[in-house]
């Protein structure tokens, strides 16, 4: 979707502000949402992409005057509500009115020592052949989906070079609007600086990114 | 914020979807146990071992695996070899995407909407701001992190450096030498 999180290219934020020794959680709050978003979404309620989809859904205004984990908050709320594992009168209330949804998946301590481990790997086996290979040229597709999609705007319609190709990966967009994983293949793709940014750009500067087969158009 | 939090974490243990123990495990793993600390031995090996560093550039979640420092956020990853003539940077410009198992969490520059829409536009100006000048040849390589690939930068090792041992190579490394915003401290950066 076009929403705020998708800001590659934007201007007027002003300079990069770093902190130095930063510490990692900045509130006790930060260190309570970044848990439970990472133990209910280990659990399978949900999956990481509709996770994001969640978070870019929140309209430009509020997503750009939140805090990265102000947006957890939020999204962890929306999603708690669509999945049915709270009302809105119960997080209104800060507590449970009713019993809990049977089906709903349950996140142990045992669940997220395994997930830590090992993570959750997001290569499938392929259904059909790479149509691309490395030092293909591809454009991107000029595509403007209003649901969750990985293919930022400023890389849209422009030409590349395959770099590499990655193996088969689940598909962000329909994983994350609950259409299956309906994985594909996944390529890194370089475009030059100047495709992107026009004759003003570094001329030896380039961006590469991971595009799945479905963004991307043969030359 | 503490209190919409609270309130989320009082329903979701109450009704039983998630477990106290899990939220303390999580908090411990990512503000104490796993930090830079992890990718900085890894590029401190690939300095010295001409074996590993091959390995690491061919298949890097197997390399990192080897050592154990594999698992949540970098199951795919792509280790990038910073040389005389190239410069790799890395941003996710959609929202944090970042190789956990290796840096830890994410600064809060690293999230930020400063970062996510220059790094890939004005890689150079970026730099600037961390203080890093690099002469106007030298290519420079940003890195979108828009799959699950996560992406570790492997700087060049510092000068005079011969015969240092990893752990005290690994002192050299920062975070943003691994992301590719800095680069290694120098011998006379260090205490002897």
């Amino acid at each position: 979707m076009n929403g705020a999180a998708d800001m590659g290219g934007m201007h007027g934020f002003g300079p990069v502000q770093v902190e130095p020794n930063e510490a990692v959680f900045h509130a006790d709050w930060e260190r309570r949402i970044f848990a439970l978003n990472n133990a209910v979404g280990a659990s399978g309620a949900w999956t990481l992409d509709a996770f994001r989809q969640t978070r870019e859904s929140i309209p430009p205004p509020e997503y750009l005057a939140l805090s990265y984990y102000g947006l957890w908050v939020a999204s962890l709320e929306n999603l708690m509500i669509e999945h049915s594992l709270a009302t809105a009168e119960e997080i209104a209330a800060g507590r449970s009115l009713g019993p809990a949804n049977p089906v709903a998946a349950r996140a142990s301590a045992a669940d997220i020592a395994r997930m830590i481990a090992r993570g959750s790997p997001y290569d499938r086996p392929p259904r059909a052949p790479a149509r691309f290979k490395a030092g293909d040229r591809v454009r991107t597709r000029n595509m403007h989906p209003k649901t969750h999609t990985r293919l930022p705007r400023y890389v849209r319609g422009h030409v590349g070079v395959v770099a590499r190709v990655n193996g088969c990966h689940v598909f962000p967009d329909s994983n994350a609007i609950g259409r299956g994983e309906d994985p594909h293949w996944l390529y890194t793709v370089r475009f030059d600086g100047r495709e992107l940014w026009g004759e003003n750009s570094d001329p030896v500067a380039n961006v590469s990114l991971a595009a799945w087969e479905p963004y991307l158009e043969p030359l | 914020m503490q209190l919409r939090v609270r309130a989320l974490e009082t329903i979701l243990t109450q009704k039983g979807y998630v477990e106290p123990a899990a939220l303390d495990l999580l908090i411990e793993t990512y503000e104490k146990k796993i930090g830079p600390r992890n990718g900085a031995r890894v590029v401190a090996k690939a300095w010295v071992d001409s074996h590993f560093r091959q390995w690491l550039f061919e298949d890097a979640a197997a390399a990192v695996e080897s050592l154990g420092y594999g698992g949540n956020k970098s199951e795919h990853l792509i280790a990038l070899e910073n040389t005389p003539a190239v410069h790799n940077l890395v941003v996710c410009t959609l929202c944090s995407c970042y190789p956990w198992s290796l840096l830890g969490l994410p600064p809060v520059w690293y999230k930020s909407a400063p970062y996510r829409s220059r790094a890939v536009a004005d890689p150079r100006g970026v730099l600037l701001k961390f203080g890093v000048e690099l002469p106007k040849n030298i290519e420079i390589r940003v890195w979108d992190s828009t799959s699950e690939i996560r992406y570790l930068v492997v700087p060049m090792r510092p000068a005079a450096t011969d015969g240092w041992s990893e752990e005290r190579l690994a002192d050299l490394v920062t975070r943003e030498s691994m992301i590719g915003t800095g680069l290694p401290k120098q011998v006379d950066e260090v205490a002897r």
